[in-house]
């Protein structure tokens, strides 16, 4: 094989660096750059939603405060400490990675798609038992109370569905990237020299965290308090 | 081989990660207990500060973003910087046009 001869001439590449960066460490620096500026997008997609969000909130804070009503704050908040613990587990694999352990990274890998797929599992039972009352906004929308605050709290639901069901899309992408990512670990792909594409999962992983850490407290906790008694 | 590039990266202390694991959780906790109660126009402002406190703890360490370059940084505060445009102008309209009857 003319490889062998090939290699005599150059000084021995990293097989993961590509060719148009000088090192690992600048290949790195440029994944997460690029990355945050993929985030950045990120940040203003979801930042346009929840502004209009808070639009409405404040022209319709009595059909938020009702609407506000509907929501399981048990589970909601249930679901906020299993992505907290999964955010955990996935900063500790990057860690395990940088270590160079590949148990410890596919283990702690393993557990951040599991903890990933019980905030699935919780959020899909919660939105089966809002379609069961009638809350998904559309033909069946049903609001057995004030009629005349039905289509604003119909908004409220427009908004929930819309923005947890992005929220949700973004954790089943999640999930497949994580996958992906966990059987590359497997073959040792990664090391204290090349972890780049742990990091970068990383990044997406707590991005996706972040936005429910606010989502939480917006659809679930506040919306009741938008109206001021006395 | 004294490559700039090259320098080592910084690997966080478990210890760092557990403890902001914990502020995360607390903070879930107090503002899932902040809304049990009846603040009057208080609860909205302290689910925010409690939501943005959590977050910028995740960006700086679970993020590492406290260790990343300056460039990095420049990303960041300029996509929040936009974001924070996003809002005052459009409250800047909605905020004091109240008086409409929607």
């Amino acid at each position: 094989m003319s490889d062998v001869t090939l290699q005599a001439d150059e000084h021995v590449h990293h097989p993961f660096l590509q060719h148009h960066f000088e090192d690992l460490g600048q290949q790195h620096e440029a994944s997460t750059l690029g990355m945050w500026m993929f985030l950045a997008t990120e940040i203003l997609f979801f930042g346009g939603v929840l502004m209009a969000y808070w639009v409405y909130r404040v022209i319709y804070p009595e059909a938020w405060a009702v609407a506000g009503e509907q929501q399981n704050t048990l589970f909601g908040g249930i679901n906020t400490l299993v992505l907290i613990v999964s955010s955990l587990t996935m900063a500790c694999a990057v860690r395990a990675a940088q270590l160079g352990s590949r148990r410890g990274t596919v283990a702690l890998l393993v557990a951040t798609l599991f903890f990933g797929t019980v905030f699935l599992g919780i959020k899909s039972y919660e939105y089966h038992a809002h379609w069961q009352e009638g809350l998904f906004p559309g033909l069946h929308f049903t609001w057995n109370e004030d009629p005349q605050l039905a289509p604003k709290v119909q908004l409220f639901m427009v908004f929930y569905w819309g923005l947890t069901g992005l929220h949700a899309a973004h954790m089943v992408i999640g999930v497949g990237l994580l996958l992906w990512i966990i059987s590359r670990a497997w073959r040792g792909h990664f090391g204290p020299e090349y972890y780049s594409p742990v990091e970068v999962m990383g990044l997406y992983w707590h991005f996706v965290d972040i936005v429910w850490i606010f989502l939480f407290p917006f659809l679930y906790l506040i919306p009741h308090f938008g109206v001021h008694h006395g | 081989m004294a490559d700039a590039h090259a320098a080592p990266h910084q690997i966080t202390p478990l210890r760092t990660y557990f403890v902001v694991f914990a502020a995360l959780a607390i903070g879930t906790l107090l503002t899932w207990y902040a809304s049990t109660i009846n603040l009057g126009a208080f609860n909205t402002p302290i689910a925010l500060v409690i939501a943005t406190t959590k977050a910028v703890l995740v960006i700086l360490f679970f993020m590492h973003v406290i260790h990343s370059s300056r460039l990095t940084w420049v990303v960041i505060i300029a996509s929040f910087f936009w974001l924070a445009m996003l809002f005052v102008l459009t409250f800047a309209d909605y905020l004091t046009r109240l008086w409409q009857i929607y």
